[in-house]
């Protein structure tokens, strides 16, 4: 399984990281050699086998639908990068 | 004898019998921290908090009131989100990130009277098996080759964790192991290293890399300290859904040295071609040592191994894709400024993370990515099922599994970075316990020809961390691995 440069910018978008235009061909190929070595897994006939999805068996928890926690906004702006007046202040969202 | 050449159980005693104070014995610590700094094995040293707790320690010996742990000097993770101190991941995107609350497992330490000495550099997002993908540089190993200056990497993730446990920085350390992060680290400097069953430790403020692969494990000097600190790491935590409400028996109490009529099976797939002969031949000294302790030692077949370590690097990499998308830049992290929304985050990110992070996201994009997902992650989950019910299996006939910890001694920083692939292999031993859930220890237990530390895993059933400690306390016994890292006989410590 290769990967090309242009799927390398569609995933780089996909993941919201930018990838200099220059590096987008070396990732290409290491992206493309680590696949590669999974393809292996294609040996082994899975046809049967359930999926794992979870590791131990135990159940979820259900828990009281309770308010334990709350009322700390200067905590939680405390490692904002720019904050005012109680809030995050964030790049425009909605033109 | 200087006071930091006793171990954990030994200093947690000779406090007790007040042979020294708690604040001396910090202060001891924080003055090796100080002149072994060119390790680079902390990324934020602590040590007003660290007298402070001392301090506190001291009152509750004076009073009878002791904890468990009172006076006990630790370093922790940088993976570990502790309260009013910068937590980074090892990542330039958390760098200046100082948490609003603690990580169940480190403030279950402080409540047992444990003193935090800092915080220890590791892989980025504990990517990473060298401690080269730290943002904040890497750590040295306190061990070189008989006759080389070049040095050598401790391992990783928990690269800082290991080399201030192995340079005598601390008396132990947490770790984390999402593939081998505590164990492979733990052989490449010569101290034990435990990860317990998924489950048993609470996750709670780790940073999360691949959840249903991450646990948190100690590392210390011996087995029986290693005992000590998982008691005080462990147990149910209602802020982690997947932390296992099961009962904890006593990990210290389970050293007995008894092992007769004990089931160990040699699974036959990890005589893997291309493993040194050093390797081997210290697998088989293994054997013998369990044998000669009354085990009874049994081939054993594991047919899906091979395929574990690619199949990880669906799962882990799929997992970290997903849990890596909350460092936007909005929050709290780093954020670098766009034209838009969407711009601010591509420039967050792609100025945020390093190479092996950026890597395994995208990775993890792609296999998550519409009309991947089936031939990627849904196989990989599929291999996943077929390696546990491999050991299901074997744990039916054996009690316990002796493998290797790793394919090879500590290397040289900066070697293997060219492909990506060969620093995988690191973890090839490792892997199969994580995807499995099992507990899993590395024991040191010899020399390489170089010498360098090598050690040997032990991997047990599920929530049964006493009988891997019981089998590696004889194991350790057997071995009697006493030999001290160069760099602190160099500086006169030894």
């Amino acid at each position: 399984m290769s990967l090309d440069e242009a799927t390398v910018a569609r995933i780089a978008r996909l993941a919201r990281i930018r990838i200099e235009p220059e590096r987008r061909a070396a990732l290409a190929g290491e992206l493309s050699h680590i696949l590669d070595w999974i393809e292996q897994l294609n040996e082994v006939d899975t046809d049967d086998v359930p999926p794992m999805t979870s590791v131990g068996e135990a159940k979820l928890a259900l828990r009281a639908d309770e308010v334990v926690d709350g009322d700390k906004v200067e905590k939680i702006l405390a490692n904002a990068p720019e904050q005012q007046d109680g809030h995050f202040v964030v790049p425009k969202v909605v033109e | 004898m200087t006071l930091l050449e006793l171990g954990l159980a030994e200093t947690r005693d000779a406090l007790a019998r007040r042979q020294f104070s708690a604040v001396e014995l910090t202060k001891a610590y924080v003055q090796a921290i100080e002149a072994a700094r060119d390790l680079n094995a902390f990324i934020v040293e602590t040590p007003e908090r660290a007298l402070a707790m001392a301090e506190e320690s001291d009152k509750r010996i004076a009073a009878g009131d002791a904890r468990p742990l009172e006076g006990i000097p630790l370093a922790i993770k940088d993976l570990f989100c502790t309260e009013g101190i910068q937590s980074t991941a090892g990542s330039h995107i958390l760098e200046g990130f100082v948490p609003p609350y603690e990580s169940t497992v480190s403030s279950q330490l402080w409540d047992a009277g444990a003193v935090l000495l800092g915080k220890t550099n590791l892989d980025e997002f504990a990517m990473g098996s060298s401690n080269m993908t730290s943002y904040f540089g890497p750590v040295k190993n306190p061990w070189t080759a008989r006759g080389a200056e070049r040095s050598l990497v401790p391992g990783g993730s928990s690269g800082g964790s290991a080399s201030a446990v192995a340079a005598r920085l601390c008396l132990g350390a947490t770790g984390t192991d999402t593939g081998g992060s505590i164990r492979q680290p733990a052989s490449f400097v010569g101290c034990v290293g435990m990860k317990p069953t998924y489950g048993r430790c609470s996750r709670f403020g780790i940073v999360a890399f691949a959840s249903s692969l991450d646990q948190a494990g100690p590392m210390a000097r011996s087995v029986r300290d290693a005992a000590i600190l998982l008691q005080h790491m462990v147990g149910h935590d209602p802020k982690d859904s997947t932390s296992a409400p099961v009962g904890v028996p006593d990990f210290e109490a389970a050293l007995t040295g008894d092992i007769k009529g004990l089931k160990i099976g040699i699974p036959n797939e990890y005589r893997m071609d291309g493993t040194p002969k050093e390797i081997i031949d210290l697998w088989q000294k293994g054997v013998d040592w369990l044998g000669a302790g009354g085990a009874e030692i049994r081939e054993v077949s594991l047919p899906h191994t091979k395929h574990a370590l690619p199949a990880y690097y669906i799962v882990a990499p799929a997992e970290a894709s997903s849990n890596l998308a909350r460092y936007d830049g909005m929050r709290y992290g780093l954020r670098v400024k766009g034209e838009d929304l969407i711009d601010t985050y591509e420039k967050t990110r792609g100025q945020g993370f390093g190479d092996e992070v950026k890597r395994r996201v995208l990775i993890g994009t792609y296999v998550l990515s519409a009309g991947y997902y089936d031939a990627y992650y849904l196989k990989a989950q599929k291999i996943r099922t077929l390696i546990k019910r491999d050991f299901d299996r074997v744990f039916d006939d054996v009690d316990l599994l002796l493998t290797p910890t790793t394919p090879s001694a500590a290397f040289a920083i900066g070697e293997r970075t060219d492909d990506p692939i060969q620093m995988y292999l690191n973890d090839v031993f490792t892997v199969p316990a994580n995807l499995a859930g099992l507990p899993g220890i590395s024991v040191p237990a010899g020399l390489s020809e170089g010498n360098l530390p090598l050690g040997l895993q032990l991997v047990g059933r599920a929530f049964d961390e006493a009988t891997v400690f019981r089998a590696a306390g004889v194991l350790e016994d057997a071995a009697g691995f006493d030999a001290v890292p160069p760099y602190l006989a160099e500086g006169g410590r030894a």
